[in-house]
């Protein structure tokens, strides 16, 4: 607990104090009869029966369509309040109803991964006793952003309203926007240059912010000064407020015409339905028994300027992702394996992974409204201590906790899909879905000459993963929010002082296979008209953080492309070709057609670097793991790839073994012959060029015992080997090695 | 709950049912005896005579033997061994390892650098079918993707005898 060193309150407050929470009782009392009750009986809160649910099922349905419907409303109108695109344009925001103790019991649409989160913060308060002090009445306003509280990443705010009933707390109303910037040490809403929290920007520590359904000044303004973006923060909150003020009217709305009793019934039956729901789909989609896959990523700060040294490294992430499924359906999720927690801010607290967990389990396994923390009771997990998925450290920075989460939850996908594929439910299977990078990330002064912390929300439409039974969405999707959408670039032009040259479809992105990934796409700016502005990337290189399934291959990793001192403005000038896409690195459009200072690399994470009027930023958005044999691809979905851009001709021979060409009015045709013949070549290649695992295990073995690895790879070893129990034994037993091994560090 | 025919359930499978369809389907409530014409349609496609038990992955299957072993088998005939061992461990593997190799796949700067993550292929010794492809560091045990409880699966969730 983030307060444990805290004393706890025994001030004047604390005199006159009458308890908020049911017949007499403290909210932490509440809490901690909630817990014990469920922990004794095994269902929410001790229902073992929904007497509501099944004496009067239409009632109980209208109770909860009223509060959805209610929850829904406040966000659709709520965010018209707002001005941000990435909350009006791409949707970032999601408002929530929760017991008096903090459990969810329904959700709006949104970013619903924060089924857990925002419970957390008010259980924090809670634990904390609020209700003391600073007091929890009505038309008070909290708000937190602190992940090691209950968030997933700092930039999204959340704001909470206590709902009163007579003198009774009756439950909270919860609301989040992702913010445009968030005041840390570089600019933006996913920092990546804070190496410490005390970085990580504007911190709201689930703190009172408002009384009388109004807003401290002296909060407003700490806020003005505290980020980047004022206007956005502003209006943001002024969105979340509205908000939850929506679902505060609507709840009481349904008490009055309900009853405070019944309703009283409803909370608690709801969540025990939404557990039960949980293990019936478990049971209904997936095989028991034990499911693994890790996944691998790279943190690439070696050599940047602006970091300490100790910071200035690159670093290898582990996420090893086990699922177990057991008998009666529990949903068990481990990271045990999980390398340190480092100097960087894709750090993750429990909160974050729990955030990861049910933005994925709510379009895979539970894809219906009756989304609540029923489902979170209904799983457990596995975050073991000092790890990154387990960054509790108070020092530990968490702005781009999204920076870890993201490759790490492919696993997840991947875990789910063996078992849906296994079920029979082949429509449900996914390959892993796309790394949400590029992330375009900046500051500085904008083309109005205000300041400005940008993040270009583009990046929430990238590549969705191949399906069991067609290719993935082409630059749809975006695993963190379910309404995937790269806004419009008149937009985007509007609020970041950037000019866009191009935007298409980036080839040979999506990981090929006999279903391929969605496609990702590209876009080229100049920066314009700004007079003062850092920008940097913040992406995967040099691994592949979106592994394919059942022999479909990983999508393509990232690379950097931005050009410094460049001639562009001549070029406009004289009429002179300018760069529009990049779709071959190896035929590069933006070399050929602009001059300057190539940054033409795998570096792919940045310290945020000067760029100037008239230099060009280069985004690629990623594509989506692919599925099965490239060779069992079907012709025709060749042609149309090479025909829409989505492959680069020469990886039709090389990977799918296609014969094509393309006719004088430049569409491609399959010889379906002369391709049988080279994919029957193809596998014999494979023959001739395997070899038996047996074999390459013993090479491989070899190689471990010489240390002849990578020494970014040795030290993630290192740290798994002495965090892990259960992967240092995996990992000697399957190499045979002593107990006392481990690699030596250093060197290259 | 829908049911669907037969038919049906092996456009899907196919990837040829209409998207409409195949879309309203992912839509419903699942069907609860997709898991039997599942099996009833691959089994009839496969050229051997094992039953299957459950379908692993892409072209694997864990299938009883008459001698009472249940083995991991590829569509082409290909025994793998015990089911609760790893079947990768007896396949062939192709391991890319260089920007030569991951370049027949991958445009230059689009790929992992090979001294962090290299690609192995895992191909079936019977018939050279791509099964699986890791993504991993050098030195990093192989991959055990997926260890079915099939006693559990059979006698409680489908109630009936493996």
């Amino acid at each position: 607990m983030v307060s444990d060193f805290l004393p706890k309150c025994t001030g004047p407050l604390e005199a006159g104090y009458e308890p908020a929470g049911w017949d007499g009782a403290t909210l932490r009392e509440m809490l901690e009869a909630s817990e014990k009750l469920t922990e004794e009986t095994g269902c929410y809160y001790g229902v073992s029966e929904l007497a509501l649910k099944e004496t009067d099922p239409i009632r109980y349905e209208k109770i909860f369509s009223k509060l959805r419907g209610g929850l829904v409303n406040a966000r659709e109108t709520a965010m018209n309040v707002s001005a941000s695109p990435i909350v009006q344009e791409i949707g970032e925001l999601c408002f929530a109803l929760y017991t008096p103790e903090g459990d969810s019991v329904a959700l709006s649409t949104g970013i619903i991964v924060h089924v857990h989160t925002m419970s957390d913060a008010i259980k924090f308060m809670v634990r904390n006793d609020y209700e003391i002090n600073p007091r929890i009445r009505r038309g008070d306003i909290f708000s937190n952003n602190i992940p090691k509280i209950g968030d997933v990443h700092n930039a999204d705010v959340q704001t909470f309203v206590p709902i009163f009933w007579e003198d009774e707390l009756v439950g909270w109303a919860g609301g989040v926007t992702h913010v445009t910037d968030i005041g840390a040490s570089t600019p933006g809403n996913v920092p990546v240059g804070p190496i410490t929290s005390y970085e990580d920007g504007l911190d709201l520590t689930a703190n009172k912010i408002g009384e009388c359904d109004t807003v401290f000044r002296d909060h407003e303004i700490r806020c003005e000064l505290g980020v980047r973006t004022p206007m956005f923060w502003k209006l943001d909150e002024r969105c979340r407020i509205a908000g939850c003020h929506m679902v505060r009217d609507a709840v009481e709305r349904t008490i009055r015409e309900e009853g405070i009793e019944t309703y009283k019934q409803f909370i608690r039956e709801a969540i025990e339905d939404g557990r039960r729901t949980f293990i019936q789909r478990v049971k209904e989609l997936l095989i028991p028994g034990r499911y693994f896959a890790p996944t691998f990523n790279m943190l690439l700060f070696a050599g940047e300027r602006g970091l300490p040294e100790y910071a200035a490294v690159d670093t290898m992430s582990q996420a090893p992702v086990e699922m177990v499924i057991g008998p009666a359906g529990e949903f068990h999720i481990s990271f045990d394996g999980a390398n340190r927690w480092g100097y960087h801010s894709f750090n993750c607290p429990p909160s974050a992974m729990q955030g990861a967990i049910w933005v994925l389990l709510t379009q895979t396994m539970i894809p219906n409204d009756k989304v609540n923390d029923g489902a979170y009771f209904a799983t457990s997990s596995n975050f073991p201590p000092y790890t990154i998925s387990n960054a509790t450290a108070k020092e530990a920075a968490t702005g781009a906790a999204w920076g870890y989460l993201i490759p790490a939850f492919t696993g997840l996908i991947r875990n789910i899909s063996r078992g849906v594929f296994a079920r029979g439910y082949v429509e449900e299977v996914l390959s892993s879905y796309a790394m949400t990078m590029n992330a375009l990330q900046g500051g500085g002064k904008d083309q109005y000459g205000n300041d400005t912390g940008l993040l270009s929300f583009e990046l929430s439409c990238v590549g969705g993963g191949a399906r069991g039974i067609a290719d993935g969405l082409d630059y749809g999707a975006a695993m963190w929010n379910p309404e995937g959408d790269m806004g419009d670039c008149e937009v985007w032009e509007l609020i970041m002082p950037l000019l866009y040259l191009g935007r298409g479809v980036k080839p040979s992105t999506a990981g090929p296979g006999k279903y391929r990934g969605g496609s990702g796409f590209q876009s080229v700016y100049a920066i314009w008209k700004t007079v003062d502005l850092v920008m940097q990337n913040a992406g995967d290189s040099g691994c592949f953080p979106s592994p394919g399934i059942f022999g479909g291959y990983p999508s393509a990793s990232g690379y950097r492309h931005n050009v410094l001192g460049t001639d562009l403005l001549d070029r406009f000038r004289k009429h002179r070709a300018y760069p529009s896409r990049e779709d071959d690195p190896a035929d590069s459009e933006i070399t050929a057609c602009c001059d300057g200072e190539h940054l033409f690399d795998r570096r792919t994470m940045n310290y945020p670097y000067r760029m100037k009027h008239g230099d060009i930023y280069y985004s690629w958005y990623r594509g989506g793991g692919g599925l099965g044999d490239p060779l069992e691809r079907e012709p025709d979905r060749i042609e149309a790839d090479l025909d829409g851009d989505y492959l680069l001709p020469r990886y039709a021979a090389s990977v799918y073994g296609a014969v094509a060409e393309c006719d004088p009015e430049g569409f491609w045709r399959v010889d379906p012959d002369a391709t049988a013949r080279r994919r029957r070549e193809i596998r014999e290649m494979r023959a001739r060029r395997a070899v038996p695992v047996s074999e390459y295990l013993a090479s491989e073995k070899a190689r471990v015992l010489e240390g002849r690895i990578a020494k970014e790879t040795r030290r993630m070893y290192n740290e798994s080997l002495e965090l892990s129990t259960w992967w240092r034994e995996w990992f000697l037993e399957f190499w045979g090695l002593p107990d006392d091994f481990r690699f030596e560090e250093g060197g290259e | 709950m829908p049911t669907y025919d037969r038919e049906t359930i092996e456009s899907l499978i196919d990837g040829t049912l209409p998207w409409a369809d195949a879309r309203a389907i992912m839509s419903s409530f699942k069907d609860p005896g997709r898991f039997d014409t599942y099996v009833a349609i691959l089994q009839d496609r496969v050229p051997w005579e094992d039953r299957i038990l459950l379908p692993l992955a892409l072209h694997l299957y864990i299938v009883q033997k008459p001698d009472g072993a249940r083995v991991v088998k590829c569509d082409c005939g290909h025994e793998f061994g015990d089911y609760h061992a790893n079947w990768k461990l007896s396949a062939n593997v192709f391991v890319r390892d260089s920007d030569e190799t991951l370049q027949e796949v991958y445009p230059p700067l689009m790929h992992s650098d090979p001294d962090w993550i290299v690609l192995r292929e895992y191909y079936c010794p019977g018939c050279d079918t791509q099964l699986e492809v890791e993504a991993v560091p050098h030195g990093y045990p192989v991959i055990f993707d997926f260890q079915p409880d099939l006693e559990t699966f059979y006698s409680e969730w489908l109630g009936r005898e493996l």
